[in-house]
């Protein structure tokens, strides 16, 4: 039978608290962005203006049927010489945390407007005829009438998919990045101690997102009482 | 930027000499809808029982259930995948595990990435399938009861036959999930689509055709699941539902 050791674990900690900090960041400038890029591209798609929601919809379709490992992937090979050439670094300056950074939030994005188009959608339309009564532009009734409501409806799905974006970090492992679990792999690796290492990572990653989405749920039964 | 195109890079031949790079990419693609297939037909099997032990009367099974979906549900894919590429070997008995672990790596790869996209994606379909059956009237269980059948009897002939319709449009998705997520499998060096890519890279430097021709070849997957399935979900609608006849 195999034997465990787990004693590499506590000297590693700081290491792998380093490698959380990419990994929540990354999630979070992945929200942020992907909610504010996510909403627009969420109103292109409604518009009534044809290229904006074709090109709104091409997007999004496109985002979602290429594998995030692809897209990751892409990001890893032209984001850097991109920026090098904009601000004039020298090559080879690391910029795979930017370039994850962007590509999540990119791809993010598109899953992101879906969950917002829908939230528009489920306003009643009275909510549009009745701020137009009342002589609103459409920004102004977007802004002030529609999205508040879309996005109370809204708040457990977003999170769910943050939940979700938490998870896929771990992707960044295609780029070498140590992210959480990159560095729980590098220590296991290092010490030969992979399994306690894989075991520890899936365990932490089980605890935080099994807490998060239990308080997501009871979010839900607060905002829509069964 | 001045980056040299070079298409025909496709039809050169190979490093290991006896096939083009296109070669690669096509044994990539059907790499990848192997792996996509069986696995999902696995998850299909297991995620049928597992949403139906969710909405059984008994706490231990429904528990059980629940606590398989929130296992799978709650860990990255990529974590489970090395967990059971690198731990699982280790853990098994050791005659068993060193037999294993001598049998070809492309075997182990392939199996790893099998049973782990199945049961991550199993984890899925069971939860459509409960939403499916809860969104059956209680009329129908109750009525079904009532005229003498047994518990199972009622799944058997009154629920799951209503609920199994219901829940393929949103498995459409799930089915086009496996697919996307099979490329986390390159991580492990089984050589998919994606795997196939990143190498083309490395022996051929036109890293833009390979990863475009790539990128392509999970379109075209993409659009011909999507009307492959657009077909099932048309003959399987009930009528008198949205979405039926």
């Amino acid at each position: 039978m195999y034997e465990f050791d787990w004693s590499s674990i506590p000297g590693a900690l700081p290491f792998l608290w380093d490698g959380m900090k990419i990994s929540l960041e990354i999630t979070l400038t992945a929200v942020v962005i992907g909610i504010v890029w996510g909403t627009l591209l969420a109103m292109m798609r409604l518009s009534s203006l044809k290229p904006l929601a074709l090109f709104a919809a091409g997007y999004v379709n496109l985002f979602r049927a290429v594998p995030l490992v692809m897209v990751l992937l892409w990001f890893f090979l032209i984001v850097p010489k991109f920026i090098e050439q904009l601000f004039g670094l020298p090559p080879g300056t690391d910029l795979r945390l930017t370039s994850a950074m962007i590509g999540f939030a990119l791809f993010e994005s598109a899953y992101y407007s879906e969950i917002i188009r829908a939230g528009i959608q489920s306003v009643p339309k009275g909510q549009m005829a009745a701020c137009s009564a009342l002589g609103m532009t459409y920004g102004q009734a977007m802004r002030l009438v529609i999205l508040p409501q879309a996005f109370r409806n809204m708040v457990p799905l977003l999170l769910t998919q943050a939940i979700i974006l938490f998870q896929d970090t771990s992707l960044v492992y295609v780029s070498a990045l140590a992210d959480f679990f990159g560095a729980a792999y590098k220590v296991g690796d290092r010490d030969g101690r992979l399994v306690e290492l894989l075991l520890f990572a899936g365990a932490v990653y089980f605890v935080i997102c099994f807490a998060a989405s239990t308080v997501v749920k009871r979010l839900q039964k607060k905002f829509h009482p069964a | 930027m001045n980056y040299q195109w070079h298409w025909g890079v496709f039809l050169q031949p190979s490093a290991s000499g006896d096939d083009t790079y296109l070669g690669w990419m096509l044994s990539g693609l059907k790499m990848t809808i192997a792996l996509s297939l069986s696995a999902w037909v696995l998850a299909l099997a297991l995620g049928a029982l597992i949403g139906v032990l969710r909405t059984a009367p008994n706490k231990w099974l429904a528990g059980f259930a629940t606590a398989y979906v929130e296992l799978f549900r709650n860990i990255p894919l990529l974590v489970q995948l090395f967990i059971w590429y690198f731990v699982l070997p280790e853990l098994l008995p050791e005659s068993i595990g060193n037999a294993y672990k001598q049998s070809n790596p492309m075997l182990q790869q392939f199996l790893a990435s099998m049973i782990c996209l199945a049961l991550f994606t199993s984890a899925r379909v069971a939860e459509q399938v409960r939403a499916g059956i809860n969104s059956l009237p209680k009329g129908q269980k109750n009525a079904g009861l009532a005229l003498g059948f047994t518990l199972p009897q009622t799944y058997r002939f009154v629920i799951l036959p209503m609920a199994f319709r219901l829940v393929v449009p949103p498995l459409t998705s799930e089915f086009l999930n496996i697919f996307k997520n099979s490329a986390v499998c390159s991580t492990i060096g089984l050589l998919e689509l994606a795997a196939q890519g990143r190498q083309l890279v490395d022996y051929t430097a036109q890293p833009y055709e390979s990863f475009i021709a790539v990128t392509v070849a999970y379109l075209l997957i993409n659009v011909t699941v999507m009307f492959l399935m657009r077909k099932v979900e048309h003959r399987v609608a009930v009528p008198g539902y949205l979405g039926g006849k």
